[in-house]
């Protein structure tokens, strides 16, 4: 771990934020319990795996992912429906087997295969889009350091954006939240 | 003391059951980025060229193949009077059917939060794709006017005509492309963070730019994590129900039909089982050598193998259950077309296949009941390869039921041609190139879903850095 001291000249170009690094799910858990208590709004935590208990730590509502895939679920299956019963029905009718020309039964298959289609489209997209991916440009992603986030060690990073920050006291406060390496990340 | 009467008997404290480690020698997270991202980095090993290459050889016959086949009608296939159904169906039912471990692993057994899974669901998900791809190409190929394929999909034509929706081959053609679709969907989404892990390993500016453009800019933070797991839960939830209605229309296909020996409502759910089945007998032929040549069997463990085992067994019992209810439905029904049926399959020209489909479907399985066979890593291979055969010929069974119907006077025989033998073994070229290519380019297991079930991980645990009594 390099001396703090080597950590604490201000960036070059403007800054994008704060950045502290933490070595167990345990230590960043606690760390991102102080940064949300003091008060912080643009912040976020960084882990190579999704940790069980950090939405609340961190003081994240539910995900709204569920809404999107329900929208992309009744979407398919009303539009597998309505165009089965158009295209035997109405646009060009053919008796087969004595067949009713729409029953819910026969269009109920692929109808039921439209809503899950449609779902999971819905659940993939709409995770992109809350989380505004994809993004292929990141100042965190140019970050030497923040490499290991996708390896073995977790981050807390602070914008300064933020309403609540302060060049001296937020690098105090990820110190004192336990990060023995605290640095400034380049925008 | 004179009171010894009265001491009440202490219990020595039970031992401490422990489990056995999903991640075998305590591998730290560290340890685990590297062993798996290592597959697809550093030069390419002899033994993976010597497998593509006939790979390659295998998957250029198949499509030479089909070209022959295009160009000179289904009359280069065994198809003929009565059997007009032949090998095209069975192989497609067939690999359709593998797929269904993979959806199997990554979502029915993430819903019960089996966390083994995690050591092999992305290699069973690629099967799963890769094995659809191989089934897929049947239906096209055997409608005979390929040039007309695209006619199942309600697209505007000149004439004015739809697609019939009242056939179960119509939502046949949902079911699996809505199956393929969804299935390299849930792949993709687990892989993002994982391409991520490659991106920020790479060396070279081509993989550098490769991996961060397909991981789209991933970065591990927490609020898409929190999205993400939500996605991920609601992509489980649907492939379920999905995996589940996939091989039952497939087995509409048959069971709509009003012929003896097809049309029973026993067929979705034994179909079900029987694709489980097969899928979790390929997941073992795949990965059992594959963990010693890659050097992940402190990742695909011996309890693993033991568990796929154990699902193998249970499906496998759930089939044998179905062949036997078959039969005694059709002697029971007193329909004498259905009990000719079953009587000319078990004993007829093609019992000998039916003899296949009973050996290998519901004894093999039954060696799994002990646990030196589970845990056995070459018997168990063998075994699965057993599996695999045993449900090509339970396909074969079903389809061959066509060669003697009402008429004695239609009766005829089938057997395939050299086009159909090859063609079959060219989709093998097909799957083994796709599978290949994925374990050279791609974490063949899912890096941040196994970091996640190590004790590291665990914010709650002395091993992820809690102090006395939880995290704080």
């Amino acid at each position: 771990m390099p001396a703090p001291a080597a950590t604490t000249a201000t960036p070059k170009g403007r800054a994008y934020g704060i950045l502290a690094e933490f070595d167990t799910p345990a230590e960043i858990m606690r760390a991102a319990e102080v940064v949300r208590d003091a008060g912080f709004r643009r912040w976020d935590v960084f882990s190579p795996f999704p940790i069980h208990g950090m939405d609340e730590a961190m003081g994240l509502k539910n995900s709204k992912v569920g809404y999107i895939s329900f929208t992309g679920g009744v979407l398919g299956y009303t539009t597998g429906m309505l165009m089965i019963w158009w295209m035997n029905a109405v646009d060009y009718p053919i008796i087969v087997g004595g067949k009713p020309m729409f029953s819910p039964f026969g269009a109920f298959p692929p109808s039921y295969e439209l809503t899950i289609l449609l779902g999971s489209f819905g659940a993939l997209l709409g995770m992109l889009f809350l989380n505004r991916l994809p993004r292929l440009h990141h100042p965190l992603l140019k970050n030497k350091r923040f490499a290991f986030a996708t390896h073995d060690k977790f981050y807390v990073v602070i914008e300064t954006t933020d309403p609540k920050y302060s060049e001296t006291e937020t690098r105090k406060l990820l110190e004192s939240a336990g990060s023995r390496h605290v640095e400034w990340v380049e925008e | 003391m004179a009171h010894a009467a009265t001491t009440i008997p202490v219990h020595p404290a039970p031992a401490v059951l422990t489990r056995e480690p999903l991640v075998a020698n305590s591998r730290s997270i560290a340890w685990i980025s590297d062993a798996i991202a290592g597959v697809a980095e550093g030069k390419t090993p002899v033994w993976w060229w010597a497998a593509f290459v006939p790979a390659v050889i295998l998957l250029v016959t198949c499509f030479s193949l089909i070209a022959y086949l295009i160009s000179a009608g289904t009359g280069v296939w065994g198809l003929s009077h009565p059997v007009m159904w032949g090998w095209a169906i069975i192989n497609f039912v067939w690999w359709i059917g593998i797929g269904h471990a993979g959806t199997l692993i990554s979502a029915i057994l993430f819903l019960l939060r089996q966390k083994w899974r995690t050591g092999v669901n992305r290699a069973a998900e690629a099967m799963t794709i890769f094995a659809v791809m191989c089934a897929g190409i049947y239906p096209l190929i055997h409608v005979g006017r390929v040039w007309l394929g695209w006619w199942l999909f309600p697209i505007p034509l000149s004439q004015g005509i739809w697609p019939q929706f009242r056939s179960p081959l119509m939502w046949d053609v949902f079911a699996v492309s809505t199956y393929f679709t969804v299935s390299v969907l849930f792949w993709y989404m687990g892989l993002i963070p994982d391409l991520a892990v490659m991106r920020d390993r790479a060396k070279s500016i081509p993989r550098k730019f490769l991996y961060g453009l397909f991981a789209l800019g991933w970065t591990g933070s927490n609020r898409h994590w929190s999205n993400y797991e939500k996605a991920y839960l609601i992509l489980a939830g649907l492939s379920t129900p999905l995996v589940l209605s996939v091989h039952s229309i497939v087995s509409l296909d048959f069971a709509v039909a009003q012929l003896p020996g097809w049309h029973t409502t026993i067929f979705p759910p034994y179909f079900v089982a029987g694709a489980v089945f097969s899928g979790f007998g390929m997941v073992l032929t795949l990965l059992v050598p594959l963990r010693s040549v890659l050097n992940l069997k402190d990742l695909i463990t011996e309890r693993h193998i033991d568990l796929m085992c154990k699902v193998t067994l249970a499906t496998g019992t759930i089939v044998g259950y179905a062949y036997a209810m078959e039969f005694f439905i059709a002697w029971y029904s007193g329909n004498p077309y259905e009990r000719f049926t079953f009587i000319n399959r078990a004993l007829g020209p093609y019992g000998w296949g039916y003899a296949w489909m009973i050996s290998c479907n519901v004894i093999v399985p039954q060696f799994f009941w002990i646990r030196w066979f589970r845990r056995n890593v070459v018997v168990v291979w063998i075994l699965s390869i057993f599996v695999n055969i045993g449900m090509w010929f339970e396909r074969f069974v079903i389809v061959m039921t066509l060669h003697r119907d009402f008429l004695p006077s239609s009766w005829g025989f089938y057997a395939p041609t050299w086009v159909d033998i090859m063609t079959y073994i060219g989709t093998f070229g097909l799957f083994f190139t796709m599978f290949l290519l994925f374990m050279r380019f791609l974490p063949i297991i899912a890096i941040a879903e196994v970091k996640a079930i190590t004790p590291y991980a665990d914010p709650h645990h002395p091993l992820g850095g809690a102090k006395s009594g939880g995290h704080r």
